[in-house]
């Protein structure tokens, strides 16, 4: 399982794919960040009046994880749409099929290998925000909660992609599949505008809303948990199906 | 029926797609270093049955038994067992060779420490000992298909399926494949499908032909040749003789005319006509010109066999 995940990671950066989705990402994160970081100099004279007033944390930190996981939605499907269907279109799945793997643990050694990537994604993003700590103190259990947080939705994400990925063998349609997913969930916070309705429960960006304000509630973590839980039974499901139809 | 030199054992498998019965009831014996030739037209099953061996499909009836393990309940103790390459290699093709038989080594199970060896020894009998570091999409098809070789047989396991070996290879390296089996047939069975009925003569012990799903021989291929013993003697005379002069011969069975002065003798069974129809053709000067065994090549018991199945 583990050599799946080491080959899936690796898989990401012998093509460019890898290094071009870090690079990006970290060039739009860097630029968020120094925005921020320029908003932060120019009103800190005036916060420095307030009583209570925001630190470098809530003005800089938070608002770059928070589009770091909108940035992260759009761009795992693209990460994620490869996993399982190139292997159908390669006709590799029989090279893994036919080694000693549990369809459980080419499952998560997918997932794993995928969650290795990202996580040297949130680092990287974890990374900028410690450098703050040069010219300032910055709220470590805040930081904290965002890394997590976008840890958890990282997951979420890989795990949704996965699956979406197993009902096809284009790559192309799992992306577009994936993102539609990811998508849909993010908009139930728009249309859905009774703020009690249970829908809201579903909204993954919602759930990360709470870790961004620093709020650690198990409900939003158990939440995380279930929805990649759920997506990877599903994807194991439908791959041991593929063997029963052929 | 589990003696402990029986590699694979298959009952009564059966595979259905939708309405379609693609492979009915074939039940499949193959003993320790033993080479099965699997023998078909194009879409007689051979490859969904050994898609159903090596654990990629799921049977709609019957069980498989590797050494001994059941493949249904414990796949994966099964499965470190088998080395399979599917009809299409089963290649990542941004990887080296060398990477991606590592990937197959690690993935079956190969102790880490033996990995680099294991490796050694499949590019080294698949002839990629030059080739490690190239990319595979790189290679030429006849290399990417020792590659997948490679992968079947990287971890030495007991059985080796291999589906199509040869299609798509050169005269040359058909030929090193034929001796690469053969040599694998010394330390583990081997399944290897094919249409090619030569390669099964040059390379298998056994052969178990199917078709239309079924399997409608199973045997060695001496069997083979003798259960339609049809070949007879050809003979060619210059100084045609009278028709009944050859068929009254002690063990003739009958005798075709085929024009120009060559006859087909059918003999009986264990009987050997030919010194009689030596001794005969000096006695009264045939002018006997040529004497060959007319052997039923395979080809001809093959299409035989499958006809009459579809005539049936």
């Amino acid at each position: 399982m583990l050599a799946l995940a080491a080959k899936e990671l690796r898989a990401l950066f012998v093509a460019p794919l890898g290094w071009v989705v870090l690079a990006l990402l970290q060039l739009i994160l860097a630029w968020l960040f120094l925005a921020r970081l320029d908003v932060f100099l120019q009103i800190q004279p005036q916060l420095s009046h307030l009583p209570n007033a925001p630190g470098a944390t809530e003005i800089i930190v938070m608002p770059l994880f928070a589009s770091a996981a909108g940035v992260l939605l759009m761009t795992v499907p693209l990460l994620t749409m490869r996993s399982i269907a190139e292997e159908l279109r390669q006709h590799t799945m029989a090279f893994l099929l036919s080694s000693p793997l549990s369809m459980t643990a080419i499952v998560l050694g997918k997932f794993l290998g995928l969650m290795a990537f990202l996580l040297i994604v949130v680092a990287l993003a974890g990374a900028m925000s410690l450098t703050l700590f040069a010219g300032g103190t910055i709220d470590a259990g805040l930081l904290l909660a965002n890394l997590l947080g976008l840890v958890l939705l990282s997951a979420s994400f890989v795990a949704a992609g996965i699956y979406i990925s197993c009902l096809t063998a284009q790559p192309v349609v799992a992306a577009i599949g994936a993102l539609a997913l990811l998508v849909g969930l993010a908009l139930i916070d728009f249309s859905v505008t009774d703020p009690q309705s249970p829908l809201h429960v579903f909204s993954l960006l919602r759930h990360f809303g709470n870790f961004n304000k620093g709020v650690l509630d198990t409900a939003d973590i158990a939440f995380c948990l279930l929805f990649v839980i759920v997506f990877l039974v599903l994807a194991i499901r439908r791959l041991h199906g593929e063997r029963l139809r052929g | 029926m589990t003696g402990p030199d029986l590699t694979v054992f298959a009952e009564k498998l059966s595979r259905q797609y939708r309405a379609h019965a693609a492979v009915r009831d074939v039940t499949l014996e193959l003993r320790r270093g033993e080479i099965l030739g699997f023998l078909g037209p194009n879409g007689a099953g051979k490859s969904t049955t050994m898609r159903m061996l090596t654990g990629n499909l799921a049977p709609s009836a019957g069980s498989v038994r590797i050494c001994g393990i059941d493949l249904m309940a414990r796949p994966v103790a099964a499965k470190t067992q088998i080395g399979y390459l599917p009809e299409t290699p089963p290649l990542y093709r941004d990887l080296t060779v060398d990477e991606f038989l590592q990937l197959a080594a690690r993935l079956h199970r190969v102790a880490a420490a033996r990995v680099g060896q294991a490796v050694e020894r499949a590019k080294q009998r698949c002839g990629l000992s030059e080739t490690g570091r190239r990319i595979i999409a790189t290679l030429s098809k006849g290399y990417q298909q020792r590659v997948g070789i490679a992968q079947a047989i990287v971890h030495e396991p007991k059985v080796v399926i291999l589906d199509e070996p040869t299609v798509g290879l050169d005269p040359n390296q058909i030929r090193e494949t034929r001796e690469l089996i053969r040599e694998l047939g010394n330390s583990a069975s081997v399944i290897l499908s094919t249409h090619i009925l030569p390669e099964v003569e040059a390379v298998c012990d056994r052969v178990q032909i199917m078709h239309r799903g079924h399997a409608v021989f199973s045997g060695s291929i001496a069997n083979l040749k003798q259960l339609r013993s049809a070949g007879g003697i050809e003979i060619a005379l210059r100084a045609s003789p009278a028709h009944a002069d050859i068929a009254g011969l002690p063990g003739v069975a009958g005798v075709d005319d085929l024009g120009d002065g060559v006859f087909r003798i059918r003999h009986e069974p264990g009987s050997d006509p030919t010194d009689a129809i030596l001794a005969r053709a000096v006695e009264r000067q045939w002018g006997l010109f040529r004497l060959a065994s007319a052997e039923t090549s395979l080809e001809q018991v093959f299409s035989e066999l499958t006809q009459e199945d579809a005539a049936a």
